[in-house]
């Protein structure tokens, strides 16, 4: 018999190593994320999945389960704290939804309707970021970018490429590429790399799909991300398969 | 019954979207009019806004005749409703926010191709345009927010019943949207 923990009142069974967000995850019980995925480290920089354990706040994904632990996630103090997060990560980038090819299948978006985010809540602060339309076939538009990072991790870990990386600090902490020109169309990233399908938002695009599923037919549109999060869980363990969590192109 | 609610409405820097999903309640309308009353509206002409229970507004602040228009509606509103993502967070106007608007100007009316002897209008008339573009809440105090580009009928639907009711709005999924 494994261990538990108690997660919002219910018993989660974890095995060792596990941390509090894959436990939870396997367990059914749903942690709001955006920068954790399961087929990576956790990052553990979004903080959407911040939960309380024994009065402290901590982030699930890098949290090791403990015997006994007392988890506090859905409750109206953590959800405030989620909800003043995606307000911040909408007010520092330009993210205009209704011209976005991501919408729908976005997780920042998701998110926001899951904690029912009606409100901008901050002044936005509109920035100045290009688009890189370099490559032949993809396109960057950094106008989106969480920082999360699962780009690079995708780019380093699984495509042995190192086509991203973060750069700055603070508030001019940015996405670049790797190549002299600082274009992607001199990188050597291919429509097949893993780092093509793990953006949650609408930074790395493939050219030329644009409305391939309508609005108001999309993944989120479906299902709030509560419930699809949840179904994607499980193929942690099927290795097999891909995982849901990637929004790839049909 | 009591006396029916009085609702005014209006769109600033928007594109009449929202009023026209405001008409996609279709034969909801006729329902929506048993309890409420139209001030001023596109649905109304009626030019001024009078003393009101409810206005609704779409679009953002772009040029100084939305602020006068706006802070009418605050004045004579009870509670005042942001609709649309033009006016919750500025929206499709504001995407020029991150340019210089003399720039913007020069551009559209003098620099771009295929404009022959264009000037920047300067009729007095015109309402003057604001360096920036404002979401709703920077300049008066908003009550509700229903966001969508535009929300649909359906949200504005639940949205304003919930309120006449006397119920906290709520949206939920579907119906809560950014796009």
């Amino acid at each position: 018999m494994s261990d538990t923990f108690q997660l919002d009142g219910k018993n989660v069974p974890f095995e060792s190593g596990q941390t509090v967000m894959q436990a939870a995850l396997a367990a059914g019980h749903y942690i709001p994320h955006l920068c954790y995925h399961p087929e990576f480290k956790p990052h553990g920089s979004c903080k959407l999945c911040t939960v309380k354990v024994g009065g402290r706040t901590a982030a699930s994904c890098t949290m090791p389960a403990e015997a006994g632990l007392n988890v506090e996630s859905n409750i109206e103090e953590m959800n405030g704290l989620r909800r003043t997060l995606v307000q911040m990560l909408f007010a520092e980038g330009n993210h205009f939804c209704p011209s976005c090819e991501k919408s729908g299948n976005c997780m920042l978006q998701a998110l926001g309707y899951d904690l029912e985010v009606h409100t901008a809540g901050f002044r936005h602060l509109y920035p100045d970021r290009p688009l890189d339309a370099s490559h032949p076939d993809i396109l960057l538009d950094f106008n989106r970018c969480i920082l999360c990072e699962l780009c690079v991790r995708a780019s380093s870990e699984v495509d042995g490429k190192n086509v991203f990386a973060l750069s700055g600090r603070g508030i001019a902490k940015h996405l670049i590429v790797n190549a002299k020109s600082e274009l992607l169309k001199d990188t050597d990233i291919a429509l097949a790399d893993k780092a093509m399908q793990v953006c949650p938002v609408g930074v790395i695009l493939k050219k030329r799909v644009g409305f391939s599923v309508p609005i108001g037919e999309r993944r989120y549109d479906q299902r709030p991300i509560s419930a699809q999060a949840l179904d994607d869980a499980p193929r942690l363990s099927d290795a097999s398969s891909s995982c849901a969590a990637c929004e790839g192109t049909p | 019954m009591s006396r029916k609610l009085r609702i005014a409405t209006t769109s600033l820097a928007g594109c009449f979207g929202c009023h026209m999903s405001l008409l996609d309640i279709d034969e909801r309308l006729l329902a929506l009019l048993e309890l409420v009353e139209f001030d001023r509206s596109p649905i109304t002409d009626i030019k001024h806004c009078g003393p009101c229970d409810i206005g609704l507004i779409e679009g953002g602040i772009c040029n100084a005749e939305n602020v006068h228009v706006l802070r009418e509606f605050r004045t004579h509103c009870k509670i005042l409703i942001a609709i649309g993502s033009c006016a919750i967070t500025g929206g499709l106007p504001a995407q020029r926010n991150h340019l210089d608007l003399a720039s913007c100007l020069t551009e559209v009316y003098l620099t771009e191709p295929g404009l022959a002897h264009g000037h920047i209008p300067n009729d007095p008339e015109l309402p003057l345009p604001l360096d920036k573009v404002h979401p709703l809440h920077e300049v008066v105090k908003i009550d509700y927010f229903i966001p969508g580009c535009p929300p649909s009928g359906d949200a504005i639907w639940k949205f304003l019943t919930d309120l006449i009711a006397g119920k906290t709005p709520e949206l939920g999924h579907g119906l809560i949207k950014y796009d």
